[in-house]
């Protein structure tokens, strides 16, 4: 009698697992919420959805003339005051990035525009550190390396896949090119390049433009651009050089 | 009177405690196997309104996760990119634009609507998980959703549970990464050892301390 549970038992088992599958097992079934005891709440997070809004989007557009709560607000750009400083970008961030709070404002100055009064203006707002260049270059490498290649020739990954017109920032014309008219290019974008205002704070954009033109220096540059100290590694064995005593 | 009762009813009050005792463990070892997050949450894999490809944007074009997923490091919520970010490079005349998989990317950019993308990963709204805290201290997207790098289409890797949210916060040095290969898909640890190692000194040098109490989580 025994046996015939254990059998039964057995094909119920078998049956289950048929049904249900095991751990891991990919399925389009949303999961299962066993105790869904306030899983949902009525309250929005961010990029949810809305059954009020006819857009279905819960995060509503800026009103026009308006700043959003964290942002910092337009102001007047002071060349010795203490904000827009990049040095602070060290290996390990903040919670809320190097710069402490989030840099997307859009104020009528130079460090936002790029212009100074009717004409595009050139320089850094800010002091360049090391700190600068790193995080520029990570952020050049994030952002610009994709099209325009890791040293800025124009030949990322993306050209290989049938966009055109990639500017070589190696050209002449883009050397020429004022930091300003560079800032503007990657705020609101160019010819087949959308802007990247959305994305990048404006001192990284600012950081970006210096480590690109340490990219158009590195292009050209000799031996002797470098310190002593690095220069000694690339320099060529010369001749008389013995060979090392183990390899004698 | 004395064969009132058959022989094989003796052994009935055993056969039954058998049978239920064997019916208690398939119960307890069914709810231990299925009710539970390893079990419901992991592997949910939906489909997309566009097929978008982890595999070929991350491993086979090499770019960064925060290209598209720009403020990972600087708000509690890992964005989904707007869809100006997918036309940065799909747009007119752009790469595959005219795809009919990429449907869906074109009318949003056209009426302004958003892509309907189907949430995959989600904790409890009781929950509040911040991306940038983790990212900036050394824990790497691959510890909380695999190898997405390798994933065509995105499932849940991980069951996204309190105890196993703990196994990290009561032990981190098992899991925390030099700041630069955090979002380097592809890095692992030489070893256990060199883990162990390297994490203990990143727990110090940062001050790291994860929160074990309920208010850490839970507000």
């Amino acid at each position: 009698m025994l046996r015939y549970f254990f059998i039964g038992f057995s094909l119920l088992v078998l049956l289950i697992v048929s049904i249900t599958g095991f751990r891991g097992w990919k399925s389009k079934r949303p999961p299962i919420e066993i105790f869904p005891d306030m899983v949902r709440q009525a309250k929005y997070k961010a990029q949810s959805e809305s059954d009020f809004y006819a857009d279905d989007r819960s995060a509503r557009q800026h009103v026009p003339g308006t700043v959003p709560l964290g942002y910092s607000s337009p102001q007047v750009y002071q060349p010795d005051g203490p904000h827009h400083d990049a040095s602070s970008a060290g290996d390990v961030m903040g919670d809320a990035g190097p710069y402490g709070h989030i840099e997307f404002s859009a104020s009528p100055d130079y460090v936002a525009t790029g212009r100074i009064g009717n004409q595009w203006g050139t320089g850094i707002p800010f002091e360049v550190t090391a700190a600068t260049m790193k995080r520029g270059r990570e952020r050049y490498n994030i952002n610009c390396a994709v099209c325009h290649g890791a040293v800025g020739m124009g030949n990322g990954i993306v050209s290989k896949y049938g966009l055109n017109g990639i500017a070589n920032q190696q050209q002449q014309r883009i050397r020429d090119m004022a930091d300003g008219e560079i800032f503007n290019t990657i705020t609101w974008g160019k010819n087949s390049m959308m802007g990247y205002a959305s994305t990048i704070q404006v001192p990284d954009r600012w950081a970006i433009i210096a480590y690109l033109r340490a990219l158009q220096r590195a292009e050209h540059a000799t031996l002797q651009d470098l310190p002593e100290d690095i220069a000694k590694q690339y320099q060529k064995p010369s001749i008389d050089n013995k060979l090392p005593a183990n390899l004698q | 009177m004395s064969n009132f009762f058959p022989r094989w009813s003796n052994f009935l009050p055993l056969k039954l405690l058998v049978s239920l005792a064997v019916i208690g463990a398939g119960l307890v070892g069914g709810v231990w196997y299925y009710f539970t997050p390893k079990y419901t949450r992991v592997g949910y894999q939906p489909d997309q309104p566009v097929p978008f490809s982890h595999a070929i944007h991350v491993q086979q074009l090499g770019m960064d996760c925060r290209y598209c997923h720009s403020f990972v490091e600087i708000a509690g919520h890992s964005n989904i990119p707007n869809t100006q970010t997918c036309i940065n490079c799909h747009g007119q005349g752009k790469v595959k634009w005219d795809s009919p998989r990429l449907a869906p990317v074109q009318e949003s950019w056209q009426t302004g609507l958003p892509i309907p993308w189907v949430r995959i990963h989600k904790v409890p709204d009781y929950a509040y998980f911040n991306h940038a805290v983790h990212v900036n201290r050394g824990v790497s997207c691959y510890s909380c959703h695999g190898a997405i790098n390798e994933m065509s289409v995105v499932y849940e890797a991980k069951p996204l549970s309190m105890a196993w949210c703990l196994e990290c916060h009561r032990a981190p040095e098992n899991f925390l990464r030099p700041p630069s290969e955090i979002y380097n898909m592809e890095w692992h640890p030489k070893s256990f050892d060199a883990q162990q190692e390297m994490g203990m000194k990143f727990k110090q040098e940062w001050n790291v301390n994860p929160p074990v109490t309920c208010g850490g989580c839970h507000r």
